[in-house]
């Protein structure tokens, strides 16, 4: 090594260039590659949302399918209405539960699915038609074993029948609570309902050990009860009037009423 | 390190100097992504650039590095090839980056690329350093894979992603062994791996640190 290496001069003139160097290569590669990267976040994304809507099309790009099946809407969780104070492309549901102006702290015995702040806003997916869905994608979120779970649960257009279930976001012990995203555990919730009768707000869906045996049941995963547990917790939160229980009430019972006496009908008639 | 050839800088770290079985550097990375191949393979591929290039850029600046601050300079310049890696893979490979996540950063903590930084580029040519530090990228690469295989064959009864073994939970036969799937499992497959590579060459064995003196009597230890 040169003499002059430990001069101070030297030492702030590699230190400087060095550091100007490095910023320029790292924040070219940070510009450069930012469209694509966010590209890849949305078509991650929207391609959570088709496979949870079950209307993954192979032959179609992501991209493609998700703009002519799904319209994207912020719904106020707290009245159940749809709101236009957020686009729905731009809105980011897990700031806002930070936001007081748009989120609010639970206490400890509303808390039971652990989130400790909840937004008041949610954007939610509907599949087909705006005003008469055929399909509803409902974010949802909550504590597992070992941290939070992220996912998606899209419920048929009487806002009661589930179509699907997936996680995109999780970090369970592989082998057994990471099952949660075993298709065949998946291909269990079609067609289970979530509340009891019309009008009722609190939700009936669970997870149970040994068998389910009701259309409200559904098999826990074995070998992972404290991820079932957390499963059945972030349900029963989000589908609570502090979730998305007012919002579904109007499918259940509002608009679409007509239907939800025929299906009554129909159960009725196939029991006898 | 004047009998360095480019080709023993090249082939050495693979077995005779395996960064992860002999010099014990980068194990934690080794239990964490080793789960899949190709997860494995990716992590390889992104360690074995770092080090190549880390190696090669502080090798040529190696006259101008002052002392007192050389290791911040050589972290720098690691630090920056893993951000540029990392965003690379977020746009290339978005998949592969989510099931690697944070260790893709931690990759600037890896002990082998600091090491061959602080260890050979210093003091070598740009070529040779280059060479050194794409061979102990490969040594590393050679243990993730083959930690990879047997955690994934036993784990989750496939190689790459194709099934070899049908599962029980997907109607076949072969009850995986969860273990494998948790990073303990990886102790024990390095572990082997150590023994087999030394048991193979057998002047890898290190020397006692101390001797122990035998038959020592309790009189004589007071």
């Amino acid at each position: 090594m040169a003499q002059g290496n430990n001069s101070i001069k030297k030492i702030l003139t590699v230190a400087f260039a060095l550091c100007v160097v490095c910023s320029i290569i790292v924040s070219t590669a940070a510009v450069a590659l930012r469209p694509m990267q966010q590209t890849n976040q949305e078509l991650d994304r929207k391609s959570n949302i088709l496979n949870v809507a079950k209307l993954a099309d192979s032959g179609k790009s992501t991209e493609e399918t998700f703009r002519d099946k799904i319209t994207a809407r912020v719904v106020d969780l707290r009245t159940g209405e749809y709101t236009d104070q957020f686009d729905p492309e731009t809105f980011n549901q897990f700031e806002a539960a930070r936001d007081p102006a748009t989120g609010r702290t639970l206490s400890g015995d509303q808390d039971i699915a652990g989130l400790s702040r909840v937004e008041n806003f949610a954007t939610i997916y509907l599949v087909g038609d705006v005003e008469d869905p055929d399909q509803i994608v409902l974010p949802i979120r909550g504590q597992g074993l070992w941290g939070s779970m992220y996912g998606f649960l899209s419920v048929e257009g009487d806002g009661n029948t589930i179509v699907s279930i997936t996680y995109y976001d999780h970090s369970e012990t592989p082998g057994l609570g990471a099952e949660v995203n075993n298709p065949r555990w998946q291909a269990q919730w079609e067609g289970k309902k979530i509340y009891e009768e019309q009008g009722n707000l609190s939700p009936e869906i669970h997870l149970t050990k040994g068998g389910a045996s009701s259309d409200y049941e559904v098999d826990a995963l074995s070998g992972a009860t404290l991820t079932s547990n957390g499963v059945t917790n972030m349900l029963q939160f989000w589908m609570s009037p502090e979730g998305f229980g007012e919002y579904l009430a109007k499918f259940r019972s509002g608009t679409s009423q007509a239907d939800a006496q025929q299906a009554d009908i129909d159960l009725e008639s196939e029991g006898a | 390190m004047s009998d360095v050839t480019p080709k023993s800088a090249l082939t050495a770290p693979i077995f005779k100097n395996n960064p992860i079985a002999l010099q014990i550097l980068g194990i934690c990375s080794a239990l964490a992504v080793t789960t899949s191949m190709s997860v494995s393979l990716v992590m390889a591929l992104a360690v074995i650039f770092v080090t190549a290039f880390s190696s090669l850029f502080v090798s040529l600046i190696r006259n101008h590095i002052p002392s007192s601050i050389r290791i911040i300079v050589q972290m720098t310049i690691i630090a920056s090839l893993v951000i540029v890696v990392d965003q690379i893979l977020k746009a290339y490979a978005y998949e592969m980056s989510k099931q690697l996540s944070v260790f893709v950063g931690l990759i600037i903590t890896n002990c082998i690329v600091m090491g061959r930084a602080e260890g050979f580029a210093m003091s070598n040519s740009p070529g040779l350093s280059f060479l050194d530090g794409i061979g102990n990228g490969l040594g590393y690469g050679f243990v993730l894979m083959v930690v990879g295989f047997f955690r994934e064959l036993l784990g989750s009864g496939s190689v790459f992603g194709i099934t070899i073994l049908e599962t029980v939970q997907n109607g076949g036969w072969y009850v995986p062994n969860g273990m494998m799937l948790l990073p303990p499992s990886a102790f024990f497959i390095i572990g082997l791996m150590i023994w087999v590579l030394r048991a193979a060459n057998p002047e890898q064995v290190e020397s006692n640190e101390f001797t122990m003196k035998e038959n020592t009597q309790p009189k004589e230890a007071v």
